[in-house]
């Protein structure tokens, strides 16, 4: 377990396809316009400062970073809203688990109200609900959430623009070639169809990556619903060693 | 065949969004008493080895505008040109320097990292690279995040020989990598970021 895990005995990392992510400009979201690079990326043959990366010790986690239904309640009150359990697998493209990598989400409350000083959006603040969690993925690259369903919430882009219910994602991998932050749309959502940022991603198959999928086998009956959000890091090649020219 | 072909797409990069401080840095976001303290937003301890150094920058858009809400964070080795094993399996302890640092813009669009100046790290070509920290940025408008490097100024002999620094064909861009001493107690090196236009900074794909 120990040796596969290990970066030194694996090659580089799977070249990033930047067909499928968005594009740095991506003209119906404005505030790409600013903020995406003219020049071409330069692409680089990894060294030790990409295939390395920071390691999280559970030692960080505390009892309640994964419940955000608890984590910030003041009187043991729960957040208010549809009660939900998020979970998942955190794998790499080549379909092996991403074991003891750290997650973090972020999301606004039932009402679509984000915890934050310049959001002054109308919909009011829940007192229990401040919107941070994180967890460790397990040895088999799982990892779970309780929350409650963000809102969508309207947002200065175009005139009547509002995002889909969402939650944002923070993911590390075992090196910082692999950091990736995403967001994650509930299944059935049509707002995600009308989303300028979700349709800076060229690829229909690449946007339902993004979508997670209502888990009725892990619902918890009278207590939760469950969505179940797979995520996929980039995959390593094989070392090719001289001798066994087939890699490993 | 010499690799299989890979079975999965890498999930897609999506905007870290305005309000990525309330899940990265919360405490920064005035969510206090989730998490004791913001991870990343102390990289050093009195036990870590090596010259105490400040790198820190502005991160300008296209248009001369300070971006306030962008999140940067850095990646290095430590003094002796190490980085911390990637994976210390169930390792519980706080090793003395983890390389690791996580720092939000301020109201005027600069980050700030209290750190060490990294030793040399052994590049591809079997020499070592000059020394060197790894910066990643996310934001508002940024949907997938940028990687960069930023170089020492007083490191010019390691940074003409640097592997990295010459597949950059043009010296100019070269020069959007390396820092700017400001000696003191604690020398200061600044390096600002151009997302975009005339000084965009040069940002990899890795």
């Amino acid at each position: 377990m120990v040796d596969e895990l290990s970066a030194s005995s694996e090659g580089s990392f799977i070249s990033r396809d930047r067909a499928w992510h968005p594009p740095a400009y991506t003209q119906a979201y404005k505030s790409s316009t600013l903020r995406s690079p003219r020049n071409a990326l330069l692409s680089l043959g990894q060294t030790a400062s990409e295939l390395t990366g920071p390691a999280f010790g559970h030692s960080l986690l505390g009892e309640l970073d994964n419940n955000l239904i608890r984590n910030f309640s003041r009187e043991g009150i729960d957040a208010i809203g549809q009660r939900l359990i998020i979970h998942g697998q955190v794998l790499d493209e080549n379909a092996r688990p991403v074991a003891g990598t750290l997650v973090e989400c972020w999301q606004a409350n039932a009402g679509g109200r984000y915890r934050h000083k310049r959001e002054g959006y109308l919909a009011p603040l829940d007192p229990n609900f401040g919107g941070c969690g994180r967890t460790i993925t397990d040895a088999n690259g799982y990892y779970s959430f309780r929350t409650i369903k963000p809102g969508g919430y309207p947002w200065a882009n175009g005139g009547n623009d509002w995002r889909p219910a969402h939650i944002h994602f923070s993911i590390f991998g075992h090196a910082f070639a692999q950091r990736l932050i995403t967001q994650m749309y509930f299944e059935g959502d049509p707002m995600v169809w009308q989303c300028p940022i979700v349709g800076g991603i060229p690829d229909m198959a690449a946007i339902d990556q993004l979508i997670a999928r209502l888990d009725r086998h892990n619902t918890v009956p009278m207590d939760a619903l469950a969505y179940r959000f797979d995520i996929v890091l980039r995959g390593r090649r094989s070392t090719l060693f001289e001798n066994k020219l087939e890699g490993n | 065949m010499l690799h299989p072909v890979p079975t999965l797409k890498e999930t897609p990069s999506q905007t870290a969004g305005p309000y990525v401080h309330i899940g990265l840095t919360p405490n920064f976001a005035e969510i206090k008493g989730v998490y004791a303290t913001d991870p990343g937003s102390t990289m050093l301890t009195p036990d870590t080895k090596g010259e105490r150094i400040v790198v820190s920058g502005k991160i300008v858009d296209g248009s001369g505008a300070m971006v306030n809400d962008a999140l940067v964070e850095l990646w290095q080795a430590d003094a002796d040109g190490a980085y911390v094993a990637p994976m210390s399996p169930n390792s519980n302890s706080t090793p003395a320097f983890t390389g690791w640092g996580r720092q939000p813009t301020n109201a005027e669009g600069v980050f700030s990292f209290e750190t060490i100046k990294p030793g040399p790290v052994p590049g591809p070509d079997g020499k070592p690279m000059a020394p060197h920290v790894v910066l990643w940025i996310v934001a508002r408008g940024i949907n997938i995040g940028l990687q960069t490097r930023l170089y020492f100024e007083d490191e010019a002999e390691a940074n003409a020989s640097d592997f990295v620094l010459n597949k950059i064909m043009d010296p100019r861009r070269r020069a959007t990598l390396i820092a700017r001493k400001e000696p003191g107690a604690v020398p200061r090196y600044l390096l600002d970021i151009h997302l975009q236009g005339d000084n965009e900074t040069v940002f990899f794909d890795v």
